[in-house]
């Protein structure tokens, strides 16, 4: 009698122990898709923020300034749920601005144009890299939110079902010639 | 930036991933950065001041070949001494699904980690088994590499999730200002890789050999690289042998030598490429590419654009596409002209800024690195106060 009660208890122990460490696990994940959240959005806003800086700056045409003027701003004040369809529109915007090399050159003329040139190239390029940092851990967060012990426990406790963000990232070609994105 | 790198294969033996490792970390510090590597190397190999030891690595059958790696709880000691002395922003796991050092330093390490993944191996039954083990360690990578395209569609097919691609550098210029060598020039055919590795392909270039000779005899093939010369050229008709040189292992300099000098360089890998350095390393060079139309090679030549390409394995096919090549010196310096524009997103410098920039991604915000210290008992059912 008292042996079985003894493994009982052993087995409780053992399994309160693989629960809580399951839970530790997913905490973590979580904290990770938080930094990797965050460091998306500050991707967008400086992608954002040097777009604005480019079209106030006179160094493109007046048509391009306007069209880049308004995306940028656009994706700046972007409602939460309006957010993914409006960076979108940026990517679109800029590989519209800069589809040729000879616009990129242009700009690299003007006085600290190569500065900004590279500041855009560098942003165009690490959107999509935070993006898919992010979408990564998402998935493994619903991964181990899918599994049966952590709904039947709820391991999840309250946090938000992840969501992965969704936009067009695909860089102007003028900006990134490189392999792969 | 204080950067942690880890390499999980030996230093003390030459290979691919020990190599980028070591340009990465070269080039890091000459951009001013604080850079440690953590390998395992022989108490007795001289490091350079940057690579930290973490014990000799241990010889033992793996997927297939005797691979020599680090485990056990000795090594997990070290990489939490390290990790404790470091103090670093953020550190990059090379190869972090081998049973290796790379794996050991995702279990005992938090905050931001980057790991580049290299091989782009056939799902093994051991990596099936080893799924639900291998999956809490790296839930912890915050930003995952790939080497190539392909290297990250089989990434994405085994272990689910995304990375970004990011090639293996190359000092464009290290190459590219190399000084030709006059007997290595003319009607010279080059082969780079280990003789006794079919993989690499050298069996497939000899069985294509004659017909080239045939059409073209004054050819000479040009072998660097180690193995039994002797079984190499044994297929060979034996008036033809003497039109194969073999140059044994060759230094860094000389390789760069031979890649300018060669009229064509071919590369007929049968497979377990992911990448395709040698092939950067030809195009920097200038040396008119022909390889098999592997994925990896196929992508860092530009889908044919920046060099030629054969039906891999077909000998045949490789045979007339070399004759092509060699008797048309216009088309090779079409060729020689678009790899060297073509190669220049390889060269380290964007290479560099590219990782810089997964760097700085997945640091923004997060804290350093740590040793991952489990949660106690008492934290975990809420008892503990911090």
């Amino acid at each position: 009698m008292i042996e079985i009660l003894i493994w009982t208890v052993v087995a409780l122990f053992a399994i309160g122990l693989y629960l809580s460490w399951t839970a530790g696990r997913l905490d973590r994940l979580h904290a990770r898709i938080d930094a990797a959240r965050a460091a998306l959005d500050a991707q967008l806003l400086r992608r954002a923020s040097v777009t604005q800086e480019l079209a106030t700056s006179g160094v493109l045409d007046p048509a391009a300034s306007i069209v880049l003027y308004e995306a940028a701003h656009a994706a700046r004040q972007a409602e939460e749920d309006q957010r993914e369809v409006a960076e979108s529109e940026l990517s679109t915007a800029l590989r519209a601005v800069f589809g040729e090399v000879a616009q990129v050159e242009a700009v690299k003329e003007f006085p600290g144009g190569e500065d900004a040139a590279r500041e855009l190239a560098a942003a165009v390029r690490r959107v999509p890299m935070a993006r898919r940092f992010h979408n990564d851990a998402v998935r493994a967060a619903r991964a181990l939110r899918r599994h049966r012990t952590v709904r039947l426990f709820r391991l999840a406790g309250h946090a938000p079902f992840p969501l992965a963000f969704e936009m067009d990232d695909a860089p102007p070609v003028a900006l990134a010639d490189r392999p792969g994105s | 930036m204080k950067i942690g790198i880890v390499c999980p294969y030996s230093w003390d033996v030459p290979g691919g991933v020990q190599f980028h490792i070591r340009d990465l970390a070269e080039h890091l510090i000459r951009l001013g950065h604080d850079v440690s590597v953590l390998a395992p190397a022989d108490d007795e190999t001289p490091l350079p001041p940057y690579v930290v030891s973490a014990g000799r690595a241990v010889p033992v059958p793996y997927n297939g070949s005797v691979a020599r790696l680090n485990f056990g709880f000795l090594s997990a000691a070290r990489v939490r001494r390290w990790l404790n002395e470091g103090t670093f922003d953020v550190i990059h796991i090379h190869e972090p699904t081998s049973p290796s050092l790379g794996l050991l330093t995702c279990w005992a390490a938090q905050g931001p980690i980057v790991a580049t993944f290299h091989t782009s191996n056939p799902r093994s039954r051991a990596m099936i088994a080893a799924y639900p083990i291998l999956q809490p360690a790296l839930e912890k990578i915050s930003a995952r590499i790939a080497v190539s395209e392909y290297a990250r569609r089989t990434l994405v097919e085994h272990l689910g999730g995304d990375a970004v691609v990011i090639p293996n550098g190359v000092d464009v210029d290290f190459f590219a200002g190399a000084e030709p060598k006059a007997e290595w020039q003319g009607g010279t055919l080059g082969f780079i890789g280990r003789i006794d590795e079919p993989r690499k392909g050298l069996p497939v270039l000899m069985k294509a050999l004659p017909a080239i000779l045939a059409a073209r005899p004054e050819t000479r093939l040009l072998v660097a690289g180690r193995g039994d010369e002797e079984e190499a050229v044994a297929s060979l008709p034996r008036e033809m042998r003497p039109r194969v040189e073999f140059l044994g292992m060759v230094s860094d300099e000389d390789k760069a030598r031979l890649l300018r000098s060669v009229d064509v360089y071919v590369a007929p890998n049968t497979g377990g490429e992911s990448f395709g350095i040698i092939l950067v390393e030809a195009l920097s060079a200038g040396a008119p590419v022909l390889a098999s139309d592997l994925d990896a090679f196929a992508q860092v030549l530009d889908q044919g654009a920046a060099g030629d390409l054969f039906a891999n394995e077909d000998a045949d096919a490789l045979a007339s596409a070399a004759i092509r090549l060699l008797g048309d010196p216009e088309r090779r310096a079409g060729l020689r002209e678009r790899g060297s524009a073509h190669v220049r997103r390889f060269d380290w410098t964007t290479v560099g800024a590219d990782i810089l920039g997964v760097y700085e991604t997945v640091t923004e915000g997060a804290a350093s690195v740590d040793t991952d210290e489990r949660t106690g008992l008492r934290a975990r059912f809420g008892l503990a106060r911090d």
